[in-house]
This record gives C-alpha cells, sequence and structure tokens, in this order.
C-alpha cells in the first residue's frame, strides 16, 4: 500500500488527507510550511525558482522523511514553469537520493489519459467508478464547506469585538466538516457553523473599507506563504475579498447574478492575451473590483513570477483608469514582517482617509 | 512665554530616533534627534530623559504618538495614544509643514520613500524594497572612503562643473566606478555630484517608478540636509524642491499630529478622555526585552516578550493567538506600570 503526501494548500489540506485515504491510501498530512519547511526548499531548490516550488519541495521533504514513497502534485498547461515544478522537483529529490514514486495530476480536459491513469494508481482500494464519483463529490463538498465559512470569516474580522474570535469558531468548524460522513451531513454542519458565526460579538458601528486580493493562486490560498495577510488585514479594520477560491465559488457569482463577465474578459483591453499562471486573472479581477466599488486592491505574487511581472506593469493604467488604488507585494523567503505590515497599514489607511474624503464631498 | 502643555512625538527608526514636542496646537519646538545603535528600548528611554530634562516639571503631555520600524516596541514604553506606520506619519508632517504638497520624496539612513498627496489625502506610495543605493548609509560610505564629512558633502558637490557619470543601480557598481574616475584624474567635486545624480536617477527608476510626479514637492529625511541632492532632484524634475525647517524628524512630528489628531477625537465623544502617555519617569524604569521560539507548531515563531519590572507587559511576533497578551490583563499592567511612576514620581 502506497505511503502518500501532498502539496499542503491552507485549509483545504484535509479535504485532501480525507480523499486519498479513501481511495485506500496510507496518507502523510503535510503540516503549514512554516520556516524550516522554506529552509529545507531553499537549501535543495534552484535560486531563481518562486516560493511555491521551495515551500512544496520542503514539504515533499518532510514528507518523505516521515516514511512517504510517493507524491501526488498538480500539472499545469501554459506559459506559467509552475507546470513543469513536478517534474523539477522529482529529479531533485531523486539526486537526494530519495526513492519515491511521482504522481502528477494533469487537468482532464488536456490531459484526459494521463489523469485516469494517475487516478487509476491512487485508487488502492479499487473503489468502482460510482464509488470513486461519489467520494470525489464529497470532497468537493468539504472544499466548497471551507470557501463558505472562509467568506463568512473574511466579513467578520474586521467587525469582531475580541480580535481572533471569529477565527476561533471557524478553525473548530473546518474540524467538524472534516469529520462528517457524507455531504447531507456537510451541508448540515455548514449551516450549524456559519449560524455560530454570526453569534460572534461584533461592533455593528464599524465600517471597514473593502480591499480586493488578486495574484497567484498559492500565495493568495496559502496564508504560510502570504505572511496570513487576510489575518494582517482584519485585524487593521479592513474587509477582505479574495479573488480566487479553489470551488471557483467567489462572490460575484453570488452578488452580480445574470452579469457574467469573467475576469478574463474584463482583462481584454489590458491584456489579450493568455500569459499563463494568473497574469490576465490578476489584471482581470482588479477591473471586476473596481466596478463593484472595492476600495483598493492589492496584488500577491511570488517573486521571479512572470506572469505576475506582466500583470504588474499592466496595473498602473487599471488603476489610472478606473480610479482605484493598487499595491503590489512580491513574496519571497522573507519572514521579516515590519516592512510588509507598514505598507499595508499605511494602505489601509490611504483607503480609509481617501473613502472618507469622498463621502464627505458627496 | 514658557509652553506648558503639547504633544509628543516618537519616531524609533532603524539608525535614529527621534523625539519631536509641539505645543498644543501641534506647531513643533524642541527635537531630539539620538542613534538608535541597534538598542531601541535604550533609545527610547534616552528620548524620553532628555525630552524631560527640555521641558519645565509642570509640562503636562496632551497626548503621544509613536512611528517608525520600532513603534510597537515605543508605544509599549511610553503609552502612545496612536502607533501608526511612518508613511502616513510623513505624510501628515509634510502636509502641515509644506502646504500644498503633491508629492514627498523622503531619503533616510536606510529606506527610502515616495508619497503622492492629492488633495491633502494620500494617493499612492512606494517604498525602496530591494537596495540599499539610493539610501543615506551610502552616501555615509562613500564620503568617508573619499575622507569628507557628511557635512561638506553637499556645498563640495555644489561647486561641480563638469560631473561625472557614474553607475548608480547598485552600490558595488557605483563605488567601481567611482574608483575608476577618480584614478582617471576627475576633481573630487565633479565625483560627488556625479554620485548625487546617480543617487537621484536610482531613486526616481526604483522608488518613483510609475508615480506622477507633481510640484510642490517636499523633501525631506536625513538626506535632505544635503543641498547636492536637492540641487540634482531640481534639475532632474525640473521643479524647486521644498525642504522644510524639520526635514531630519518629519515622521516624529507626524506621530505629534496624528496623536493630537486621536485626542481631538476622542476628547469630542469624552470630555474626560486623557492620554496613555505614561510619564516620563518610564526612562528610569527597568524595561527588558526576551525572546524565545515557540516549538508548539512547525511555525517555530519567534516570540518576543517585553518586561519591565520583571513583568511581561507585551508581547509580539506570534502568528496564531496562544501567545496573545489578554486585553484586560494589557490594561491592568498598563495601570500598576502607571501607578508605580506616580509612587515612584
Amino acid at each position: 500500500m502506497a505511503v502518500v503526501t501532498f502539496p499542503h494548500l491552507g485549509v483545504y489540506t484535509p479535504a485532501f488527507t480525507w480523499l486519498l485515504t479513501q481511495l485506500g491510501n496510507t496518507v502523510i498530512t503535510p503540516q503549514p510550511p512554516g520556516k524550516q519547511t522554506l529552509t529545507l526548499g531553499a537549501v535543495h531548490g534552484p535560486e531563481f525558482a518562486c516560493i511555491p516550488l521551495k515551500m512544496c519541495l520542503g514539504t515533499f521533504i518532510e514528507g518523505l522523511d516521515q516514511g512517504a514513497d510517493t507524491i501526488v502534485t498538480s500539472g499545469g498547461v501554459g506559459p506559467c514553469r509552475a507546470g513543469l515544478y513536478g517534474t523539477v522537483q522529482r529529479e531533485i529529490l531523486r539526486s537526494l537520493g530519495y526513492k519515491f514514486d511521482m504522481i502528477v495530476l494533469e487537468p482532464f480536459r488536456r490531459h484526459p489519459v494521463s489523469l485516469l491513469r494517475s487516478v487509476h494508481k491512487l485508487n488502492a482500494a479499487g473503489l468502482s467508478p460510482l464509488r470513486l464519483l461519489q467520494t470525489a463529490r464529497q470532497c468537493w463538498a468539504m472544499i466548497k464547506a471551507c470557501d463558505v465559512l472562509e467568506h463568512a470569516l473574511l466579513k467578520l474580522r474586521p467587525r469582531e469585538v475580541e480580535v481572533g474570535s471569529a477565527e476561533r469558531v471557524f478553525q473548530r468548524g473546518l474540524k467538524k466538516i472534516f469529520a462528517a460522513h457524507n455531504t447531507a451531513e456537510i451541508d448540515q454542519t455548514t449551516q450549524a457553523v456559519l449560524a455560530e458565526m454570526q453569534r460572534v460579538p461584533i461592533d455593528p458601528n464599524r465600517d471597514p473599507v473593502r480591499v480586493g486580493i488578486v495574484g497567484e493562486i498559492y500565495v493568495l490560498l496559502e496564508p504560510e506563504a502570504n505572511l496570513h495577510i487576510e489575518r494582517i488585514l482584519g485585524e487593521y479594520g479592513a474587509e477582505v475579498h479574495r479573488a480566487i477560491f479553489l470551488t471557483g465559488w467567489t462572490e460575484e457569482n453570488v452578488i452580480r447574478e445574470g452579469d457574467n463577465e469573467t475576469a478574463r474578459q474584463a482583462a481584454a483591453p489590458y491584456l489579450d492575451e493568455m500569459i499563463g499562471g494568473h497574469g490576465q486573472d490578476t489584471v482581470g479581477h482588479t477591473v471586476l473590483y473596481a466596478k463593484e466599488g472595492v476600495d483598493g486592491v492589492i496584488q500577491l505574487a511570488p517573486f521571479t513570477c512572470i506572469p505576475e511581472i506582466v500583470a504588474r506593469a499592466v496595473l498602473p493604467s487599471v488603476s489610472n483608469d478606473h480610479d482605484i488604488p493598487v499595491i503590489s507585494f512580491f513574496l519571497d523567503e522573507q519572514t521579516g514582517e515590519a516592512g510588509y505590515r507598514t505598507r499595508l497599514e499605511a494602505f489601509v489607511d490611504l483607503l480609509t482617509r481617501r473613502r472618507d474624503k469622498r463621502r464627505k464631498a458627496s | 512665554m514658557q509652553i506648558k502643555r503639547g504633544y509628543l512625538g516618537f519616531d524609533v527608526g532603524s539608525v535614529s530616533t527621534n523625539v519631536v514636542i509641539t505645543d498644543e496646537h501641534g506647531k513643533p519646538f524642541k527635537t531630539i534627534y539620538l542613534r538608535t545603535h541597534g538598542e531601541p528600548i535604550a533609545a527610547v528611554q534616552k528620548g524620553l530623559h532628555e525630552a524631560a530634562k527640555a521641558l519645565p516639571t509642570d509640562f503636562q503631555v496632551l497626548g503621544a504618538g509613536a512611528t517608525g520600524s520600532g513603534r510597537q516596541l515605543a508605544s509599549v514604553i511610553i503609552g502612545a495614544d496612536t502607533v501608526k506606520n511612518e508613511i502616513t506619519a510623513h505624510a501628515v508632517a509634510a502636509c502641515e509643514q509644506v502646504p500644498g504638497v503633491q508629492t514627498v520624496i523622503e531619503i533616510g539612513g536606510q529606506d527610502s520613500k515616495i508619497i503622492i498627496i492629492r488633495d491633502g489625502v494620500i494617493a499612492d506610495f512606494a517604498m525602496n524594497t530591494v537596495c540599499a543605493a539610493g539610501t543615506g548609509s551610502f552616501l555615509d560610505q562613500q564620503a568617508a572612503r573619499l575622507e569628507i564629512s557628511i557635512e561638506e558633502f553637499g556645498p563640495l558637490a555644489l561647486l561641480s562643473k563638469s560631473p561625472v557619470r557614474i553607475a548608480g543601480r547598485c552600490t558595488v557598481f557605483a563605488e567601481s566606478d567611482m574608483i575608476h574616475k577618480q584614478q582617471l584624474g576627475h576633481r573630487r567635486e565633479d565625483i560627488l555630484y556625479g554620485l548625487c545624480q546617480a543617487l537621484v536617477r536610482n531613486y526616481l527608476n526604483n522608488v518613483g517608478r510609475g508615480k506622477q510626479i507633481t510640484p510642490v514637492v517636499a523633501f525631506q529625511g536625513g538626506v535632505a540636509s544635503n543641498v547636492g541632492i536637492r540641487k540634482a532632484f531640481e534639475e532632474a524634475l525640473g521643479t524647486e524642491v521644498a525642504v522644510p525647517p524639520n526635514h531630519d524628524c518629519m515622521g516624529a512630528l507626524g506621530a505629534a499630529i496624528l496623536a493630537k489628531e486621536e485626542m481631538e477625537r476622542k476628547k469630542a465623544q469624552d470630555d474626560t478622555a486623557v492620554s496613555k502617555f505614561k510619564g516620563f519617569n518610564g526612562a528610569k524604569l527597568d524595561y527588558r526585552a526576551t525572546s524565545f521560539e515557540c516549538t508548539h507548531c512547525p511555525n517555530h515563531c519567534e516570540v518576543i516578550e517585553i518586561h519591565c519590572d520583571g513583568q511581561v507587559i507585551a508581547r509580539w511576533g506570534n502568528k496564531c493567538p496562544r501567545w496573545d497578551m489578554p486585553v484586560q490583563a494589557n490594561k491592568d499592567t498598563a495601570k500598576s506600570v502607571k501607578d508605580e511612576v506616580a509612587i515612584a514620581g
């Protein structure tokens, strides 16, 4: 039986542990990629690679050291080099002397055979196609529940009376979601946790500014990579709107029903070309946020990420045309938060003073 | 007439710690400039001590503010009413000192920033992120290499008739370029002014990239006293550059003004509101910072603890709430510190 590990991905990690376990594997759940993980990745990874490669590499080394013999990771298409990271990481780990099997999950639409083969390999329990589908659906329900709850958390953070109280309920709730037995139970639990979160004491007089976060998916979804930006912004009294959730369940879909302008369409006047990664989405989401009346946008990108560098070059025109402040952060190995916090605090200040001034004027 | 009440502003940076004392209208009348020497606690205490010496014994502190990279530390020691980042503080001070300011160029010892102001509000800002080529430390270093004092640097540079071109992208390139030009026999003032131009180019390309620099332009921070750099900016921008009188302690001034705004806001809500300022005796208390690495999870947070006379009064550096100080307890210790001061005083 295979002992499997995989990249850590924010709050969603236990859902993947559950899925791989259901398929009949022994799973070594990755720990949040902290300082040690990053050090491991930085020592063994190529210097100019981006932080997602280094963090995942570190995670794999930790998993292999704990006895994993199989690594599952994602592939990708298009010009972003992350699509090749599986191969690069495999070669690095082999040269370090590790013996293991690497399964790279490619997107179904481009590589259907490859994906089915990978699933077959991981299906150690020999689940029937029907059971497989049910299991995948339940995993999806868990991920969706994470998104629903996290969305509620983003709303509560800048309003809670006691800092951290909403997140405590959220974290307890996630545990219950991952322990649920079937989709119906997941739905019930989600509603129950949501109700509990609504009981967290909030200050109704607060009037938080709204900040959109756009950028590359890994640094957006992995709090360890973005130095917990959402928590910091919540602390500074800003309501965070994140452009990417794993289920693609974004608030735009809920709020702006019928109006289906996608991020790529919105980006078209500025960047009418798929440049890989999330470069085009970064531009598009910024346009959409501006149209929705969000007060400001923060771009998060891994240092040396080409798609985001291109997007960064385009964003000043978007900012100008749509009259919305935009700030970019390129994230790398540094863990010193002082400069980061200073800029974030100043940005929130800027947005607040700007908004209040405009309100007075109108 | 002696000023009897006013506000205090502390700017605790990596190189210097500045204190500004203003009157009750926010006009500065006393500034104290200290080197931080890597010991922010000692620097803040020294600042408090010097401020107490300079003020009449019955001076009433209406409010205190902290800014700079050591603002959190400073706020614990002085009891600050506002703790704000240096970008906001610099902008607030610039608006007060330079009427109609639209662009703030700030170059300090270790960092540089640009702040774009429209209608009295920050519209955009940027800080140097990658290198120190455009900052005061580099100028210090090069002045030392040419064996001139940093005070002579500016006036000497102004004597230049045909400045030499020096690479400004990186201190390493700039230095080798300078040595080369020296050995060719270029005059010292031409090299110095060439260096000023290089620094300005570097600043405008890195920090100022993509920003609309429109007049009125204010130039502040320690480097603003260098007339050579100021002239180079004026040439590059094609506009006059104003250096406010308190240009080297604008952060501290901003902190004091922010404290004033905060206290006025509080007073408007509650007439009996008083400043959190802990008193000048904070200079005499025994403050100590210790740190430990939490091993509870793989994050291995480096947690800092601030002790006052053996008691933990503040803690930070943790990512999870494990080491958060309960809010209530924080208030209590603050009070007990105040009591101690009252007893000691």
